[in-house]
């Protein structure tokens, strides 16, 4: 931990950590490219022995992995929109107020957090048959947005602490009416912490897995993940191997751009919303 | 002064009704449904058997298997993540070059679905796909035939995907140590080992509390690793894949809600002692 020892060492632990990192990803893209139908003859090797786009045209052809694409993308983004619009009350509350309720709001926000899901699937997935919206698109949102608040709550209210609210008033005394000053002074101040909050909220409700395969059996709201786990292949003679891979190249894509765009505020966002709720 | 609070009341409320409303009312429906005997498959023969699912449960060695599954699942990896976690959030507060394209590439791992990441490791172990039994010269080994060496593969996906999120933790409370606590041990001649355990780590004791704490509930619910390796094969079946398997697959819904049930008592458990052992710091991370 000496800052006298060269700093080369350092670089080439960073090194250590960003082959740790991407490695896994390498494969994943290697592995998809092999020739869906050969690429188990002889012994497995890292690199295909030639390129195939192969497993990406069956993927794409695939109605299953489309639709579960758009059910992805559409109950990812519902579902953020809504709990970044419920958290931001819920967290300008925290930041802001003082009343009785905060503790009580908090402490339940952490005890969702570390709700286990799975201990819902019995209950929901007989309710959700009751009520009809089960293998739907709402069937997903509602317990989405449930478990995506706290993650939303804390994000936002940590960056709402930060925003110095004085400078509203700061305005109004220059002139500005209530609305200006809200509009011109405090939105593009909160705009990045909502957007950060925003891009976490996606993420968790792209990935998850579990209220997925528990809550939708075909197509009509299946999901990305759960898509994937229930994919047997086009056929029973042809691994889907390759055309998973190919799907997961696919659904990471856009993770990976995410990242790279926004590596700054997921960290701050991450950081703020664990470390000072 | 009472405006405010009831403006407080108000802008919390959707918050407040839609997470107790989307978990607490399942879950009375499920100490109910606990009672009865229930399945989807025989909806008329529903009546009521008082704790007889819980007994059924408790009874079963597949609930115990379950059980320390999960539990050996959950303290490997959180251990070795602390570790691993600890490690990286030092290289990226040193390695000054490095930092942005760092926490960049671990950040991918982050974001990753944990599905593909199952998918991604699966398929390096599997016999006919993967490359590791080459590279480690282990022949035909089949990593997914036996419970331990599956259980070493679900752990190492885990590890993968979730150290990221530990080593970001681990970090906030890394650059919140006084530089200076280092400067001055060092003068004092205490050596790099030293200096990490006598001053870095006490001093960021909470934040590696809150880190500990999120994850181990977190591995605790484990579900998609283990799904999408092996289904719960050779005894690596979680409390989590337990209670789907019972509710969604058989959909028997009396004794699969007693198990759903349970899962909730654990979880309350551990969150009690975490709270119990290590209360003050929480309080104090939490900055309340």
């Amino acid at each position: 931990m000496s800052d006298h020892k060269a700093p080369l060492w350092w670089t080439l632990y960073a090194g250590a950590v960003i082959v740790w990192a991407v490695f896994p990803l390498l494969w994943m893209l290697s592995l998809s490219f092999k020739d869906p139908l050969t690429f188990r003859d002889g012994t497995p090797a890292f690199l295909p022995e030639h390129f195939s786009w192969a497993s990406y045209e069956s993927v794409f052809a695939d109605a299953l992995f489309t639709s579960a694409l758009l059910n992805s993308f559409a109950v990812a983004s519902i579902a953020t929109v809504l709990s970044v619009v419920v958290a931001m009350f819920a967290a300008y509350a925290i930041a802001r107020l003082q009343f009785p309720g905060r503790t009580l709001l908090l402490s339940t926000a952490l005890a969702i957090a570390m709700f286990p899901q799975a201990a819902l699937v019995g209950p929901l997935f007989d309710m959700w048959r009751g009520l009809g919206i089960y293998d739907s698109w709402l069937g997903l949102v509602i317990p989405y947005l449930a478990f995506a608040l706290p993650l939303s709550i804390w994000t936002l209210s940590a960056f709402f602490r930060q925003i110095p609210w004085e400078m509203e008033q700061a305005a109004q005394v220059d002139g500005a009416t209530p609305w200006q000053a809200f509009r011109k002074v405090i939105v593009p101040l909160a705009a990045p912490g909502v957007f950060t909050t925003a891009i976490l909220t996606f993420l968790f409700c792209w990935n998850e897995f579990l209220l997925a395969a528990s809550l939708t059996s075909t197509d009509r709201a299946r999901t990305v993940p759960a898509a994937l786990s229930f994919f047997t292949g086009r056929s029973q003679y042809q691994s889907p191997v390759t055309a998973i891979m190919a799907a997961s190249v696919v659904v990471t894509i856009p993770v990976v751009v995410i990242v790279l765009l926004f590596q700054r505020r997921i960290v701050a966002g991450l950081t703020a919303g664990a470390v000072k709720g | 002064m009472n405006l405010e609070r009831r403006l407080g009341w108000m802008l919390s409320a959707p918050a407040f009704i839609l997470m107790v409303l989307v978990t607490a009312y399942p879950l009375c429906y499920a100490v109910v449904l606990s009672l009865y005997t229930y399945r989807l498959t025989d909806p008329d023969n529903r009546h009521f058997v008082g704790l007889h699912n819980y007994a059924v449960v408790l009874s079963d060695p597949i609930w115990w298997s379950a059980l320390w599954t999960t539990a050996g699942i959950t303290l490997v990896s959180v251990s070795v993540e602390l570790v691993l976690g600890l490690a990286f959030a030092i290289v990226m507060l040193r390695a000054v070059r490095a930092r942005a394209l760092v926490r960049t590439s671990i950040l991918i791992p982050y974001g990753i679905t944990t599905v593909v990441s199952a998918f991604v490791w699966r398929y390096a172990f599997q016999l006919d796909s993967g490359f590791v039994n080459q590279w480690l010269q282990l022949g035909d080994y089949n990593w997914f035939a036996d419970r331990w060496s599956s259980l070493c593969v679900i752990t190492l996906s885990e590890v993968w995907k979730t150290t990221p999120f530990m080593s970001l933790l681990l970090l906030a409370g890394l650059v919140q140590v006084p530089e200076e606590l280092q400067e001055a041990a060092r003068v004092d001649g205490a050596s790099a080992w030293q200096r990490l355990w006598k001053v870095t780590l006490p001093n960021m004791k909470a934040s590696i509390m809150v880190a500990v704490l999120f994850r181990t509930l977190d591995a605790w619910r484990i579900f998609d690793n283990p799904f999408v390796m092996t289904r719960g094969a050779n005894d690596t079946e979680t409390l989590s894949i337990l209670a789907y398997r019972q509710n969604v697959t058989l959909v028997n819904l009396g004794v699969g809600s007693a198990v759903s049930v349970l899962l909730f008592l654990s979880v309350l458990v551990i969150a009690g002692l975490f709270i119990k052992g290590f209360g003050t710091d929480l309080s104090r991370a939490r900055g309340d």
